[in-house]
This record gives C-alpha cells, sequence and structure tokens, in this order.
C-alpha cells in the first residue's frame, strides 16, 4: 500500500534564496510526525508546497499514491489533505457554527446549490454541531468568531480541518498565540486524534514534540537536517548543537 | 452524579437545538420584509403623477441588486458593473431599432443573455485578480465597451444614442402611457422576480459560500472550495441582472445612448449600495430610493450644486454608519432589543 503522503525532492526558491532545498518525506497512515527548526528553517512553506498554497519549482508531492504536484490547492483539499494555519484564517464575521457548516457543505458539494435554503439540510447541521461538540465548543456555535478568546478560535481551527474529514492532516503550529494556561486544551484534541489519520505537526514547544511524535524532522535553511526516532533526535549531538543546543546555554530548562 | 449528568446531557441537546435552529430558520420571510413592496404599491396610489421617476428608481433598484450579489457577498470589487447594464440597455434598444424586434418581455431575456455571456467571459478573465488590479480591469472592460460603441456610431448612433423607441404592448395589451403607469408596475413586477432570485440565492449553501469568500479566500481554498468558479457563476447571475435593468432603462426611457457605460454610472451604483448597506438584500432598495429622492430634491434645490448634498451624506455614511441607512436601522432595533432585556 503506498504511503499517506511522500514528498519527493521538493524544490522552491523567493528569488535567490532557496527556502526549500530538495526535500524528501513520507507519511505512512496514521503517522505522528513533528517538524521542528529554528525561525526561517522553511517549515511554512513546506506545508504551503504539500497544500498547493505555493508551487514547488520541482519534486513530487504523492497523496496515497496519486501524484497531486499540479492540482489546486481546492482539489487537494477534496481529496483528503486538510491543514490549520500558523495565524488563524477563519470566516470571522459569521458564526462558528455557520463556519463548521461551510466546511461540510463544500466537503459534501452541497455548495454547487444556489436555489435550495442552505438550512433545509439537518445533516449537515448536525454534523457541523458534532464536531464543535468533540471539541467542547458547542456554547459558543452562535458566537462570532470574532467575539471569541484567541485560544477558542485556535480550537474552531482545527474544527474546520477535522471536518473536512482528512487522510493527511498538517497542523502550523497548533498552540501558537495561545497563553499557556489554555494550550493544553489545544494539545489534547492534537494528542486524541483518529489514529487513522496521518498527522505532520509544525511545533516549537519540545515538550508537545517528544509527547506527540513518533518521527521527527529536523530542518534547518530549507533542508532536512535528520529525521528519526525521539530518542535518536534527542541524542542527536549535531541537534543538540544547531538547534536543541541553544536550550542547553539557557541553563537546562528542561531539567 | 447521575442527576446532575442527565442534566447537562439535557442542556446540551437544548443549546444544539437553539443553534440548529437558527440555521434552519433563517432563510424564512420576515414581516418587515414586506415594507419595501408596500412603499412601492403605495407611490402607485399616491404619487400616481411620478411614475416615470418611479421606474427610474425601480431600475436602480435592480442594478444596485445586482451589485450587491458580486459586491455585498462575494466581496468583488468592480468599477465597471455599466458594461453589464449597457449591455442590456443597448440590446433591447438595437433589437428595437435596427431588427424591429420591440417585443418587451423577450427583450428582457435577450438582455439577461447577452450581458451574462460578457458577464461569464470577463468574469473569467479577470477575477483570477483582486484588489486594485481588478479594479482597473472593470473601469477599462466598461470604457472599451463604451468606445466599441462609439467606433460603430453608424449602429450604435453613437453618443446621439438611438432616439424614440417604440415598444410593442405588453402581453400584447396595455400600452406605454404618457404618465408610464404601465411601465411602473411592469418594472415593479420585474423586480420582484429578480428579487425572489435573488433571495434564493442568497440563503443557499452557494450563497454562503459566496460569504465564505469574502470572509477568508484562503480558508475557502483551504476547505476545498473552487472558488474561481463560484465567482464567475455569481458575476454572469449579476451581470445578466445588471442587464435586464439596463432594459428596463431603455424601455422605460424610450431612449438611450452611450452614456449608460460611463463610469458614473458605475460609481452611482457603488455608491448608493453603499448608502443602503452592502450585503443585506434590502440595502439596494434603500440606497437607491434615497439617492434618487434626494437627488430629484437637491437638484430642484441647487441645480448646480446638487451633488454637494449627495456628497456629504456619503460622507457621514461611510464614517458614521458603516453598515449604510439600513445597517443603522438594525442598530437601533438590536438597542431596543437589548434595552427591553
Amino acid at each position: 500500500m503506498s504511503a499517506a503522503l511522500q514528498v519527493e525532492g521538493l524544490n522552491r526558491a523567493f528569488g535567490a534564496l532557496p527556502v526549500t532545498r530538495n526535500v524528501n518525506l513520507t507519511l505512512e497512515r496514521g503517522a505522528r510526525c513533528a517538524v521542528i527548526g529554528p525561525n526561517g528553517a522553511g517549515k511554512t512553506t513546506l506545508v504551503n508546497l504539500i497544500t498547493g498554497a505555493l508551487t514547488p519549482h520541482s519534486g513530487r508531492v504523492m497523496l496515497n499514491g496519486e501524484d497531486i504536484t499540479t492540482l489546486s490547492q481546492a482539489d487537494r483539499a477534496r481529496r483528503g489533505l486538510a491543514r490549520t494555519f500558523q495565524i488563524n484564517q477563519l470566516f470571522r464575521g459569521l458564526s462558528v457554527l455557520e463556519n463548521l457548516c461551510m466546511t461540510v457543505g463544500e466537503r459534501d458539494g452541497h455548495c454547487n446549490n444556489l436555489w435550495r435554503p442552505s438550512g433545509s439540510k439537518r445533516v449537515v447541521i448536525d454534523e457541523a454541531l458534532d464536531h464543535l461538540e468533540s471539541l467542547r465548543l458547542t456554547d459558543d456555535a452562535l458566537k462570532l468568531v470574532r467575539e471569541l478568546p484567541y485560544g477558542r478560535q485556535r480550537l474552531v481551527e482545527i474544527a474546520i480541518a477535522l471536518a473536512q474529514k482528512p487522510r493527511v492532516l498538517l497542523l502550523d503550529e497548533p498552540a501558537a498565540g495561545v497563553p499557556s494556561s489554555e494550550s493544553h486544551l489545544i494539545l489534547d484534541v492534537v494528542a486524541a486524534l483518529d489514529p487513522d489519520i496521518a498527522v505532520l505537526i509544525i511545533e516549537h514547544d519540545m515538550d508537545v514534540v517528544f509527547r506527540f511524535a513518533k518521527e521527527i524532522i529536523v530542518m534547518v535553511q530549507g533542508a532536512v537536517f535528520t529525521q528519526g526516532t525521539p530518542e535518536e533526535i534527542m541524542n542527536n549531538e549535531q541537534v543538540r548543537a544547531v538547534y536543541l543546543g541553544q536550550e542547553g546555554h539557557h541553563g537546562g530548562r528542561r531539567g | 452524579m447521575a442527576v446532575s449528568d442527565s442534566v447537562t446531557t439535557a442542556n446540551r441537546g437544548q443549546t444544539r437545538e437553539r443553534a440548529a435552529e437558527f440555521i434552519l430558520k433563517r432563510h424564512r420571510m420576515r414581516a418587515a420584509e414586506a415594507l419595501p413592496w408596500l412603499v412601492a404599491i403605495a407611490a402607485f396610489f399616491i404619487v400616481p403623477d411620478r411614475m416615470t421617476f418611479g421606474s427610474q428608481v425601480l431600475v436602480m433598484v435592480m442594478f444596485a441588486l445586482s451589485l450587491d450579489l458580486i459586491l455585498g457577498y462575494a466581496g468583488i470589487v468592480t468599477l465597471g458593473h455599466a458594461a453589464f447594464f449597457g449591455i442590456g440597455a443597448y440590446t433591447v434598444g438595437l433589437a428595437a431599432a435596427r431588427l424591429q424586434w420591440s417585443e418587451p418581455i423577450s427583450g428582457l431575456f435577450a438582455a439577461a443573455i447577452a450581458a451574462g455571456i460578457v458577464g461569464f467571459l470577463t468574469g473569467w478573465l479577470l477575477l483570477r485578480y483582486r484588489g486594485l488590479t481588478l479594479l482597473m480591469l472593470t473601469l477599462a472592460t466598461a470604457i472599451m465597451l463604451q468606445e466599441t460603441g462609439n467606433l460603430r456610431s453608424d449602429i450604435s448612433g453613437g453618443y446621439d444614442g438611438l432616439p424614440g423607441l417604440t415598444f410593442k404592448p405588453l402581453l400584447g395589451i396595455f400600452d406605454y402611457d404618457l404618465y408610464g403607469h404601465t411601465y411602473y408596475l411592469y418594472a415593479l413586477a420585474t423586480l420582484a422576480v429578480v428579487f425572489y432570485f435573488v433571495r434564493r440565492i442568497v440563503y443557499s449553501p452557494f450563497g454562503q459560500a459566496l460569504t465564505g469568500i469574502r470572509e477568508n479566500v484562503r480558508r475557502m481554498h483551504a476547505i476545498g472550495s473552487p472558488v474561481h468558479w463560484r465567482l464567475v457563476t455569481v458575476y454572469t447571475i449579476a451581470a445578466a441582472i445588471a442587464g435586464i435593468a439596463g432594459a428596463l432603462f431603455t424601455q422605460t426611457n424610450a431612449y438611450v445612448t452611450l452614456t449608460v457605460f460611463d463610469f458614473d454610472n458605475s460609481a452611482k451604483v457603488m455608491v448608493m449600495l453603499i448608502l443602503g448597506g452592502t450585503g443585506r438584500l434590502y440595502g439596494a432598495f434603500v440606497g437607491a430610493a434615497v439617492y434618487m429622492v434626494l437627488e430629484d430634491y437637491f437638484s430642484k434645490l441647487s441645480p448646480a450644486f446638487w451633488q454637494f448634498g449627495i456628497g456629504l451624506l456619503l460622507v457621514l455614511v461611510v464614517l458614521f454608519a458603516r453598515r449604510g441607512v439600513l445597517g443603522l436601522f438594525e442598530s437601533f432595533g438590536e438597542y431596543l432589543a437589548e434595552r427591553k432585556k
């Protein structure tokens, strides 16, 4: 069986600056993979290349064995590739429930209908509410997204991605911008994700990375520096020097 | 423990039901929606000698309504919407003057199809762009159409236009009358039909997707929405409706000149919509009516200086009532509801 997501020899430059250099990675079904690396290592660019928000200059992206390199973002999404954004991308002027109904509606092709009232499909509303309930957002269903605290908005961001029923999910710093008192809510959700979904997470918090990931990819200056299991990465001298080493200088806060 | 559990379950069920109700009932007609129609019918009896003016108001309401679909709902900013109004106006004008095709209702269909085709083609090309680029490209489209008409003034009549057009009696029975009574009712009936279509679209899942594109286009791409096709579809529909408005304009005035393509016309309809309130269906009614009545009143008051009044009103609206005149009423309604609590 082919991998859920496979990236081969991906390259991309902004002008003269190479931001993605010959990146290869494979996510098997149910994978839990973290991408770490210093700021500017090209982690978000990698997500944008995989989802089609950016076009690679060379290389291939395969989803469940199908070459999706030339497909649009929307076509990739409809094939089961979902993402969250580092900075929330939500329908801020709409209610939380409408955000979810929109997602379910686009996923199942209801939004091609110009005539039927959008409220007439009870199944869509019920499913949207189910997604909200699983993230304990039911009480906020009728609130406008922009009225929610940032941490709750972050949960809506994840709820939308899950409502797409993805086979591959890319999480770009899901807890970014969330006060640490609330970040456990988001991390609990991430930890409880359907084991069938292949998940790639970009994260700065090493506690999260080592708790969540079964495999870690370290990126430096647009290229894969090294990859391996959490133990291998933790014990890798070069990684400690390049990346984790910075923490050592701060007096070993991790004990 | 078991008791409190069942209580929370019941509460959750209630919360769910309330949330679902909101979406389920959103598209239902509200009593207040009868108001603009009652006003339009009342006007027919109260000021029967102003029905020619009344028809112009209805034409502009329809034009503004078509703009609301793309600007208010989908968030497409255009300065060339007069292009489609003009195509509709010239479709029936040329058909009557050059082809002796002067049956009014089939003329509306022809205008809708002609404007819709141009809307589809230009939309397919232009809607890949956004913001300033789109603004300039739509503006250029209208100017190019106008200049094409000017180039072939042997056909279009140029800036002298096609005067003295005659149209067949409506449905073969009701003839044009000096006070424009027939055409007022004709325009009102056409507006009602068009409005019904627009209302269906706005409350459909497709209409929701348009709102999504307006609110956050990146998110729409990410959830798999074919954004470009959604935009092309609504642009085509809006163009067709603008074409019908243009056709009504020609039919009620019995003349048409190339000024229908003017930048002025594109700008005016946008000002009307912003005055009334974008993305709220009835904003087109309020905006077009307020604009036209004030224009009529100010221009009598001071023929040289009337635009100052409109300009001042626009400044006040965009500074202090961002959601338009209609939004002002909504805020007032919400305020009253708050006080009741």
